[in-house]
């Protein structure tokens, strides 16, 4: 045989055309990056990072290299379907009808909805990533039962960091890990910024960074930590404390940035008989500076022992001591902190975290000593608010990020005001080596938008005042009737979760079915998969979502599904919605609501489509402006009456937040012919524009505007002409919270307005402290700690972050079933093997799965990934696909609501403050199944039946663009 | 003479798993492809991935290391897979180093599949040929692409950047700096088969504070007319 290869390794695969090579943004995520999609003879050839982009540079993710297979997958929903009369929910009987019949039924029963009772209508949504579109369908219909899936994610996180610091870890903020030396990542942190964090972790170890990961659990990014910290869940508040009065024991705080950027020096009335105890003092005289939120605060001037307006040139606050001001007693912020963590030494901490309280030690020395000692300074002039000027931006070069593994806790708020606080004692808030905002944030502490104020918010035919979410700054902003009951179907905004910014989803089945506070009628969902892994509590809430009434009807008449895949959640649909896959869309990543935007500027960005949608599929933003326009909203009707948008494009390019605001939901190419930036006009070429410049539009700012921009008159002049803030009033970081002291003393009957119900003064007393602090899980404390010692948690694989690709031919390899993990010594002690078969069992249920011993986790954890067990015949599955079959789901084991308390009430498994879903808090045991019983996972779901539209099967797939697919 | 490889840096790998994937789409489209999958959505799921990442725990509780590896053909300078192919399918180029199988003479003996220490390679049950990874070399010669792209397709997709592509016989290229600096290493040198491809440690950084550090004149305790109390003092608050 010859030498010369008779393969040639180089050939072009034959083909009758060339392949074309269109840009637009993933969203195998929520990352959000720029792809270059390559298609060939009409398939999608190859999908790979586009270097143009700002966000990713070219790189690109697991799940974004397999975009192909989530195209493709035979789980594709592709026509709109009505379940068959007389078949029962659940059995996947279904009727294919046509789009038009669809919006007729649709549009009748919205109708009538909207015209009597329109909270009978509730939208929730998933990973929805155009929440400003939908907010605004649900504002418009004039329901406030409307919420994305930021309750049961990680609303802990925007909340507890937005009320302290006016910013987040989110789309909102991050790590300066170009400037940092010292990174710390504090629990499960690794989606949301998935692709631009590797790469800047990469880069930070490079160039010699040092990365701490405190995490009960080594794996995700802390494989490459230079330090592995094991900590047990839920207990992060306590680490925080201790390391804020190690910081202050040893006066290793930025004093400068704490007396002029943060409240520390605010002085609060310490008179216990006023009822403006733990209220900031306040000069009715002085200058409020905003009417609309006053800061005629005080300061202890050191130099004349005198109180004084803060801020007062030449004057500098005491951060400790006790002072008077006539007859009231008054101590500065600060020196409350002080005396809050003053218990809270590094051996308290170690008795609740486990971490030696020599590590914890050390651990506030490296910090402390670091952002002290390693000053950062740029030469950027700038001006602060006050009117000072500085020559130069300086920074401290620690750097912290942290997701869900702090927020989905019952006591997550408060170890995340924790985090934020220790953040700002280091003075690392949007300055270089810190943590930097991205646009639209910093916004005002608490942000401006309000939930509605009562029941009489909600009229026939009439949209809501405002947005149906918001950010309540006091007790008169709760959404509550009279009585101080709830108005929302999932509770949010009243006394049971105040400050509930992005609503309980995770209670909206439940309470409709027990119908409390009410009944609804409709309930429709997009993206959200209830009836599995994104509720807790899943096989009660399956049984409720078939309940029925004496009467025989649904205790949920209409269940509405939109998505691009069968899940176990559309065989609840009584009408499916086939909704396009991301190729197929428009879509913009809007300044209105989470952009993508940098460090140095705002960036939003589109999806423009690459392929025609599949069968007679409809991307649900046409679904949404269809049904306004039918139902006649009125900023989807002109003046006349008639339909004021064509279709989502002509929407996008179009709508403005008020007439002539020149405020879109696009910021790149506004006024007539695109010349304008963040503001202007509607351009009717704004599509193209887009197009042309790889679907994204980025506005780098002045360097003097880059930095310090709670406090920067210059970035502040700007961001309200391009209509970011409403104010130009700096945002002074509140490590006191005298919000949060408003509904302490409306609980203790000190406040007027607004008042708890008797049974909830408590709770809300308790929880609402202006200080951080640190107290056991909800469901701990509730929880037979001795007969359930471990706990158990979830984290998602950096393969399936935030994705929905159990569908995902490619994906699924990778991981088609989840083990349990735990640490050996423990399983050896429970008597479980390696690859054995388990009991994982809380008080709420239990389930059988396959253990895996690991090093990896702390001896009182077990965990797994989460979202990988399926039900069987979901997602396009074969019946005994390994997800269904070895893989499990562990929401089996957490409740949606706490144990009825001592008054027989029950309160969601959440926050008490924020509403956030308490999914890490659950507590367990194991023990081995017994050698006879069935070698497959427990509990087990009747297999789902294919319904009309499907793909086939194959059993081979042997995927080559543009020779038809198989 | 060149010896084009793969130079992976195991200190930033976080185990995302974008190469394996990414090297499925372009591959399985590509000259090499397709690449087969079996059982796509039923039970036990296996495909043809020239490039795989491979997770094990190192050391006991709590001194644990968890360690992402991926794999993929080493293109090793003597590679063992050649020599044993009866029909002269399995070669190494000369011109680049770059080892292959050419499918038109293949036999899908699996000869060597069984001499490669590495198991690296992955035989298409449909087809029966035994195919691998080409180091993309239907991209990195490509006119038609920019230079900056003219790499393998997991090396532009890793986010961490944990893949450098390069000529390892060149020592001023970026990947034998990378090697020579970072202490870079061949997998089971003792096999005689002088991988190309090579990779890099765990570095570990740490960071010392001294005692005296904790102290500085200019502490701000001082302002408050306080002093800064030794770290274990519990009555700082006083």
């Amino acid at each position: 045989m010859t030498m010369r290869p008779l393969h040639d390794p180089m050939a072009k695969p034959p083909s009758q055309e060339p392949c074309v090579v269109r840009t637009t943004t993933c969203y195998m995520c929520a990352c959000r990056c720029g792809i270059r999609v390559h298609v060939r003879d009409g398939e999608v050839r190859y999908i790979e990072g586009n270097p143009e982009h700002p966000l990713n540079k070219g790189v690109i993710c697991a799940k974004g290299s397999s975009g192909i297979m989530k195209q493709y997958s035979p789980a594709r929903l592709t026509r709109p379907l009505l379940r068959k009369p007389g078949s029962e929910r659940g059995a996947n009987e279904y009727t294919e009808i046509s789009w038009d019949e669809a919006y007729a039924l649709l549009e009748a029963r919205l109708r009538k909805l909207r015209a009597t009772d329109p909270k009978q209508f509730a939208l929730f949504t998933g990973r929805d990533q155009m929440q400003a579109l939908t907010g605004l369908f649900a504002r418009q219909f004039g329901t406030p039962n409307y919420a994305a899936h930021g309750g049961f994610c990680s609303v802990n996180m925007a909340a507890g960091m937005i009320y302290t610091i006016g910013g987040s870890f989110w789309e909102f903020g991050g790590p300066d890990l170009e400037r940092a030396r010292l990174f710390f990542m504090i629990g499960t942190a690794e989606d949301h910024h998935s692709n631009p964090l590797k790469s800047a972790i990469a880069k930070f170890k490079r160039n010699g960074g040092r990365f701490i990961a405190i995490n009960p659990v080594r794996t995700g990014y802390a494989a490459i930590a230079d330090e592995w910290v094991p900590i047990k869940p839920g207990t992060d508040g306590a680490l925080m404390l201790a390391l804020i009065r190690e910081i202050i024991a040893l006066g290793l705080y930025d004093r400068d940035f704490l007396t002029r950027y943060t409240n520390s020096g605010q002085l609060v009335n310490q008179d216990p008989t006023s009822n403006d105890f733990g209220m900031m003092m306040r000069n009715p005289e002085g200058d409020v500076i905003n009417p609309l939120r006053p800061h005629n605060f005080y300061w202890w001037d050191r130099h004349t022992a005198a109180p004084v307006a803060t801020h007062t040139e030449g004057t500098d606050p005491a951060l400790f001591g006790e002072f008077f001001m006539g007859s009231t007693p008054v101590k500065p912020a600060f020196q409350l902190l002080k005396e809050r963590v003053y218990a809270c030494t590094p051996e308290w901490a170690e008795g609740i975290t486990g971490i030696p309280a020599d590590t914890i030690r050390r651990l506030a020395h490296e910090m402390g000593v670091t952002a002290r000692d390693q000053k950062i300074e740029l030469p950027i002039a700038w001006t602060d608010c006050w009117g000072q000027q500085h020559e130069s931006v300086t920074g401290s070069p620690v750097a912290f990020h942290a997701m869900r593994g702090l927020a989905a806790h019952s006591n997550g708020f408060h170890a995340i005001r924790a985090l934020a606080i220790l953040m700002s004692l280091l003075g690392t808030i949007d300055r270089p080596g810190g943590f930097r905002h991205k646009s639209p944030y910093p916004r005002a502490i608490p942000p401006n938008a309000r939930p509605p104020k009562g029941p009489q918010a909600v009229k026939p035919n009439t949209p809501l005042d405002g947005a149906p979410l918001g950010w309540p700054e006091s007790p008169d902003d709760l959404f509550v009737d009279e009585a101080g009951q709830p108005v929302r179907i999932d509770k949010g905004f009243s006394w049971e979760y105040p400050l509930s910014a992005h609503g309980l989803m995770h209670n909206v089945i439940t309470n409709a079915w027990r119908g409390a506070p009410y009944p609804i009628d409709t309930l429709l969902l997009f993206m959200a998969n209830m009836a599995w892994n994104s509720s807790m509590n899943t096989r009660n809430i399956r049984n409720m979502l078939v309940d029925k009434r004496e009467d025989g009807e649904y205790k949920i008449p209409f269940i509405v599904v939109c998505d691009a895949f069968q899940s176990e959640t559309t065989a609840f649909a009584d009408l499916i919605l086939p909704d396009t896959t991301y190729l197929e869309r428009h879509d913009c990543m809007s300044m209105l609501d989470r952009p993508i935007s940098e460090y140095e500027g705002p960036t939003d960005a589109v999806r423009i489509p690459v392929l025609p949608p599949k069968g007679e599929c409809r991307p649900f933003q046409e679904v949404l402006i269809e049904l306004a326009s039918r139902l006649q909203f009125p900023a989807f009707t002109t003046a006349e009456g008639q339909r004021k948008f064509k279709d989502y494009p002509d929407f996008i390019v179009n709508y403005e937040t008020a007439p002539g605001s020149g405020i879109g939901f696009l910021t790149g190419w506004r006024g007539k012919h695109g010349e304008k930036s963040m503001r202007g006009e509607p351009n009717p070429m704004q599509w193209e524009m887009y197009a042309k410049n790889n679907c994204f539009h980025h506005e780098t700012l002045p360097p003097s505007y880059q930095y310090m921009r709670n406090w920067n008159r210059g970035y502040m002049q700007w961001a309200q002409q391009a209509g970011l803030r409403r104010d130009n009033d700096p945002i002074v970081i509140h490590i006191y919270s005298e919000f949060l002291q408003s509904f302490r003393l409306a609980a203790q009957g000190k406040r007027p307005g607004k008042q708890p119900p008797d049974n909830l003064r408590h709770r809300v007393d308790t929880y609402f402290d202006p200080l951080p602090f640190w107290h056991e899980s909800l469901e701990q404390h509730q929880s037979d700690n001795v007969r359930y010692p471990l706990n158990a948690i979830t984290q998602r694989p950096m393969a399936m972050y935030h994705s929905w690709d159990s569908q995902n031919a490619w994906l699924r390899q990778i991981h088609a079933h989840n083990y349990l993990y735990v640490n050996s010594a423990t399983a050896q002690a429970a008597g479980v093997e390696d690859g054995g078969w388990l009991w994982v069992e809380s008080q709420w249920g239990k389930v059988r799965c396959l253990c895996r011993y690991s090093e990896a986790v702390e001896p009182g954890t077990v965990w797994t990934w989460n979202a990988i067990g399926k039900s069987s015949g979901a997602w396009g599955l074969a019946a005994d696909a390994n997800e269904s079959q070895k893989g499990f789901l562990l929401n089996h084991l957490i409740s949606e609501e706490l144990a009825a308390n001592g008054e027989g009430q029950r309160f969601s498994n959440s926050d008490p403050v924020t509403g956030q879903a308490a999914w890490y808090d659950v507590k367990v045991r194991i023990y081995p199944a017994q050698p006879d019983e069935a070698k497959h996972s427990w509990p087990q779901f009747d297999t789902m039946k294919a319904i009309p539209g499907m793909g086939r099967l194959p059993a081979w797939l042997s995927f080559f663009a543009g020779k038809g697919g198989q | 003479m060149t010896q084009l490889a793969l130079v992976i840096d195991l200190n930033v790998c976080v185990g995302c798993h974008a190469c394996v994937t990414n090297c499925k789409q372009w591959n399985t489209s590509g000259s090499a492809g397709p690449l087969l999958d079996a059982n796509p959505y039923e039970a036990d799921p296996t495909g043809t991935f020239f490039n795989r990442v491979q997770t094990f725990e190192v050391g006991t509780y709590p001194n644990t290391q968890t360690v992402h590896f991926p794999k993929s053909c080493l293109h090793c300078e003597d590679p063992p897979c050649v020599p044993v192919c009866p029909t002269g399918a399995s070669y190494k180029r000369k011109e680049d180093g770059i080892v292959l199988v050419d499918y038109d003479k293949c036999i899908g003996c699996k000869y060597c599949a069984w001499a490669c220490p590495y198991g690296v390679r992955e035989f298409d049950e449909q087809r029966k040929v035994m195919t691998k990874c080409t180091l993309c070399v239907d991209r990195i010669y490509d006119e038609a692409l920019p230079e900056s792209e003219r790499k393998p397709a997991c090396v532009l997709a890793c986010p961490a950047g944990a893949r450098i592509f390069g000529d390892v016989h060149d020592p001023e290229s970026e990947a034998s700096v990378a090697i020579s600096d970072n202490g870079g290493y061949a997998l089971m040198p003792e096999c005689g088969t002088q991988p190309a491809n090579h990779y890099l440690p765990r570095r570990k950084t740490a960071l010392k504070i001294q005692n005296e550090q904790l102290y500085r004149s200019a502490n701000p305790l001082k302002v408050e007319g306080t002093a800064p109390l030794p770290p274990s003092s519990e009555d700082f608050a006083t």
